[in-house]
């Protein structure tokens, strides 16, 4: 059960064996989540793992069932979305049609019974960080998506808050604004440096943004880590498919005495960095494709001979489609290095950044 | 049909058909098509036209000549008559009483059931507590019991609730309160009665708008209050006026609650009229008739014209209901 | 889902530690369970009134007085089925039953099916639809005393259609329906439709636009005559317009009451009466409470055989919400 371990004073936000139920369904399980201050978390995990559910009981916008939720030392498990300290970026912006963008910054402050002159002091200093004192006047109606998120930003940033929660901020804009203020959110994070709570399902925004990520799914954090860590060193099979585009080689075999057995696949696993390698009859070796290279020559126990089937031009390189026995493997080449269909040829495995599963568990060996 | 699209050879344009295919507004398809919707339309608009028609006419002339005639000798005495001096029973102060009438009915009923229907349905749809789906479940169920089953438990139900009423007000010296057969009791009925609908219309329309500005509501510290006035009511306007659509004319056209619920003094118009309409005393002036019943019909038929598209909205929005 | 999750089904909120973690922080109380959502719990309290006093108690109320022999005033007398054998006994009940069955056949069907094929007609991309669809629906904005004082006024016989005939050199054509015992209620029923399929046709021309446009295409490539398209493929297609406008056709009827006292009182002698003129007879003019009780629970229980096998087809598959 939830012993009463001291409060951890050092964290920004911290969830402790947190539970929530809509109806009979437990949308989180049993979730625990320590976020530092200033550090930028991002929640990463397919559509309808509770991403967005994790995030509205942190802003208290959801009763949870059981467990608590402090922010900045404080037990805020019963408190006011308002009364938690932060503030919240929408997927839709939200912004209240009917007001002006000043009116929209303002009104949170306004409901706090803030001195107007101190209003318009913390509205114009938002809009000066964000850009958009042209627009203050302006009904959201009048402005395009990427303006509109950028008024939703400055209503958090107004609020003067430590813990800022984004709920998919740039899910609705085009693929060129949203790199543009991808690399806002980043500025303004290095600047003001408080902590920032980040949904999304996009695995860019997540490597790109995050301190750390933590992928879900069904609920529970599958793996809290570095984004170069859960690349290269993904817990599980769930956390080494989801992250990665295209998605991580899967190949079935064995693993038996240091050796990687699948049909027509024999590798050595030396070099690997994981755990003990004992023998297993069902594992399942992973490899990205941008960590095996096309050669020429076979060398025992270092490579896999595959058939090219496609070859795909994704511009700034080219994508390899290769059968090796009854695997489809996926390899990423130079453009330059073009090859037919039909063309045989090894592909060479970088053991250090391969990940051996196990079959049974899923977790990474 | 034929395939006549007309190809554009790489070189030079080829015989047969080109450009756009030639329309014909006679063709048999048009004729039929159109000809069924104009026999219709006389159909439907004839009631109204004989209505105008007959108001206009003197007595001889009706007498005389048929309905749909245009009257020879147009006169407005019928419609002065059917306003100012139409007898109903002993009162010959004509539809004017009940045209007030139903002015004070409709106002305090449109206003009153408007207001408590769009903050029950914001409530439904926004800060939703156990039972809460319940309740409304069975008030939608209600609105498929017909009226005559509660009619009378009703008249009950407002005696009592002026007893208790008036067991404060004499408390406090201030006399015997009624409410049935005054015009609060009538408002009270046209809320409840219309309550199921236009809280369906409001809930469903609350429940439309995006939650996540509900969420950004309260992040900013804006509470159930705060919320409804100062973001969902300012989005609402259009629902407000499918829901005034709906009423006003539901209200003003009622007739069963008008009789029921209130005394002659303050009978609603419908009510007037028919009782103008159909007396058996003296001779029937049934140019005078006509000019009250159009005069009836004057208002919802007004609001129908104007409101154009939006009645329609409203009425899908009540047929929902069922 | 709308559901804003304000509070969840489950209500409970908290670790069991939390309660020692809030005696040292203030911050953390605990709502009590009755007082979270307080303003939306006040602000249903009318709707929760409504419910509980309306609608389920005064219904309630109604049937137990139905079994009591209540004649000026209600009493709590038990009779038994005294009643509802009194009432079965009854001609005039009889008669209204009849009515009931014809009216509420032809007005099913013919609304149903003119609805639907001015809704047909008026989707064939026509000029003026506007304009068609106005005149088709202006009825439906007009009471239903207006309504039944027009087509009193264009069915008598003595300057209305048949003089018009008549006049015409057809000297033996008669058309009276008001007057004749056997054809009162198709005169009603001429009016009742008037009214009505205009909100018919509304409901299935909504439901045909909002049919996908690649239907039309896919059945134009495959040259499948329109008329078949409409029968074939879009009727099954608007079931729930179709279903929607059937729950409210049948509500209609049940409730059947200005018209009829419009038009025709229920006579000539008692051949148009409807089972809501003899609930609101015996209930207010005869002084005989507990008949008009009695009758007005068959009402009740004829809008439930309707209602629960509808009810039971929409909703059956799904669980109950709540
Ligand atoms: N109000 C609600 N009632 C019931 N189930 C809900 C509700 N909101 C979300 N869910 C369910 O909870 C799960 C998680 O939802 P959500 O947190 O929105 O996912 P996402 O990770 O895509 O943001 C989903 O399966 C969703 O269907
Ligand atoms: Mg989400």
């Amino acid at each position: 059960m939830n012993t009463m371990t001291a409060v951890n004073t050092e964290s920004s936000i911290s969830i402790r064996d947190l539970t929530l139920n809509f109806g009979a369904v437990q949308v989180l399980k049993r979730m625990d989540l320590e976020v530092a201050p200033g550090e930028f978390i991002v929640l990463l995990g397919p559509s309808g793992c509770g991403k967005s559910t994790l995030l509205n009981c942190i802003a208290g916008l959801l009763d949870i069932t059981d467990g608590q939720i402090w922010i900045k030392g404080k037990n805020v498990t019963w408190a006011e979305p308002s009364e938690r300290g932060i503030g919240m970026v929408f997927q839709s912006y939200a912004l209240y049609p009917q007001m002006t963008v000043r009116g929209n910054m303002s009104f949170g402050l306004k409901n706090q019974k803030m001195p107007q002159a101190e209003i318009d002091a913390r509205v114009a200093r938002a809009a000066e960080i964000l850009q958009i004192q042209p627009l203050l006047d302006r009904k959201p109606g009048a402005l395009s998506g990427g303006q509109r998120q950028r008024v939703a930003i400055g209503r958090a940033l107004v609020r003067d808050v430590d813990v800022f929660l984004f709920d998919e901020p740039l899910s609705n804009l085009d693929a060129k604004l949203r790199s543009e203020l991808r690399v806002e959110i980043k500025r303004l994070h290095n600047k003001l440096n408080n902590t920032m709570v980040y949904v999304t399902h996009d695995q860019i925004e997540a490597l790109t943004l995050a301190d750390r990520i933590a992928v879900m799914r069904g609920g529970v954090i599958q793996q809290l880590d570095e984004p170069q860590t859960i690349y290269n060193r993904p817990a599980n099979l769930f956390v080494a498919g989801f992250i990665g585009s295209p998605s991580m080689n899967f190949i079935h075999g064995a693993v038996k005495g240091g050796k990687f057995y699948a049909e027509g696949i024999v590798v050595d696993l030396a070099g690997y960095e994981g755990g003990a390698l004992i023998d297993r009859p069902k594992a399942i070796l992973g490899l990205r494709p941008e960590h095996l290279t096309v050669t020429n020559t076979a060398v025992a126990g270092k490579t896999i001979a595959a058939t090219v089937e496609i070859d795909e031009n994704l511009g700034a390189d080219s994508l390899l489609w290769l059968k090796a026995g009854d695997n489809q493997i996926s390899v990423r080449i130079p453009v330059e290095d073009r090859l037919n269909a039909g063309t045989s040829v090894h592909l060479e495995v970088d053991m250090s950044k391969a990940s051996i599963f196990d079959a049974e568990t899923e977790a990474r060996v | 049909m034929a395939d006549a699209t007309a190809n554009t050879p790489a070189v030079g344009i080829g015989p047969g058909p080109r450009g756009a295919k030639p329309r014909n507004a006679f063709a048999p398809r048009n004729i039929m098509l159109y000809g069924t919707l104009i026999i219709v339309a006389i159909y439907y608009a004839l009631p109204l036209y004989v209505m105008i028609v007959t108001s206009l006419k003197g007595m001889p002339e009706i007498r005389m000549g048929n309905i749909f005639a245009p009257p020879l000798e147009v006169t407005f005495e019928p419609w002065v008559k059917a306003w100012s001096t139409a007898c109903t029973g002993i009162n010959c102060d004509g539809l004017s009483r009940g045209f007030w009438n139903s002015v004070w009915i409709l106002v305090p009923s449109v206003v009153v059931s408007i207001t408590i229907a769009s903050v029950t349905g914001y409530a439904l749809a926004n800060w939703k507590f156990k039972g809460s789906e319940f309740f409304f479940a069975v008030l939608l169920i209600g609105a498929f019991i017909p009226y005559q089953v509660m009619l009378y438990p009703i008249v009950l139900v407002l005696k009592n609730l002026g007893d208790g009423i008036s067991f404060f007000t004499v408390a406090l010296g201030l006399g015997k309160v009624q409410v049935y057969g005054t015009l609060w009791g009538l408002v009270i009925v046209h809320t409840i009665f219309g309550m199921p609908i236009l809280t369906l219309l409001f809930r469903n329309y609350f429940a439309s708008l995006p939650e996540e500005l509900f969420k950004a509501g309260r992040v900013d510290g804006a509470g159930f209050w705060g919320i409804f006035f100062r973001i969902m009511l300012p989005m609402s306007l259009p629902i407000f006026v499918v829901a005034m659509i709906l009423q006003v004319t539901g209200i003003w056209n009622d007739f069963l609650f008008g009789v029921i619920y209130t005394k002659p003094e303050i009978y609603p118009m419908t009510v007037q009229l028919n009782n103008i309409v159909n007396s058996v005393q003296g001779i029937k002036e049934y140019n005078v008739n006509m000019a009250a019943t159009l005069l009836t019909g004057l208002v919802p038929l007004i609001v129908y014209f104007v409101s154009g598209k939006l009645f329609v909205r409203g009425i899908a929005a009540g047929a929902v209901k069922g | 889902m709308a559901d804003t999750g304000i509070s969840s089904s489950s209500g409970a909120r908290g670790a069991p530690g939390s309660v020692a973690t809030q005696a040292t922080l203030p911050i953390a109380r605990k709502p009590s369970r009755l007082f979270r959502n307080l303003a939306s719990k006040i602000a249903l309290v009318p709707m929760i009134l409504t419910v509980l006093v309306i609608f389920v108690g005064c219904t309630i109320w109604t049937v137990v007085h139905s079994f009591t022999s209540s004649k000026l005033l209600p009493k709590l007398d038990f009779v038994g089925l005294a009643q509802y054998e009194r009432l079965w006994g009854n001609d005039r009940w009889m008669v209204s039953i009849k009515n009931l069955a014809v009216y509420g056949t032809c007005s099913m069907i013919f609304s149903l099916v003119i609805g639907f094929t001015l809704a047909a007609l008026l989707d064939r991309k026509i000029r003026f639809e506007n304009t068609f669809r106005t005149i088709i629906l202006y009825p439906f904005a007009l009471s239903f005393i207006v309504t039944g004082l027009v087509w009193q006024w264009i069915l008598n016989p003595d300057f209305g259609i048949e003089k018009v005939v008549r006049d015409l050199g057809f000297e033996s054509f008669v058309f009276d329906p008001l007057h004749s015992d056997q054809f009162v209620i198709y005169g009603i029923l001429i009016a009742g439709l008037w009214q009505g399929t205009g909100l018919v046709m509304c409901l299935m021309l909504a439901g045909i636009r909002g049919i996908d446009e690649d239907i039309w295409k896919a059945s134009r490539i495959e040259g499948i005559p329109v008329w078949k398209t409409y029968v074939q493929i879009i009727i099954p297609m608007i079931r729930p317009v179709i279903v929607t406008s059937v729950v409210l056709i049948a509500s209609g009827i049940v409730k059947v009451y200005d018209l009829v006292v419009a038009q025709t009182s229920g006579g000539p002698g008692t051949s148009s009466q409807m089972p809501a003129l003899y609930v609101m007879d015996r209930m207010f003019k005869d002084q005989n409470l507990a008949q008009g009780f009695a009758a007005s629970t068959m009402m009740l229980v004829a809008v439930a055989i309707i209602l629960i096998p509808w009810a039971y087809l929409e909703f059956g598959g799904k669980k109950s919400r709540g």
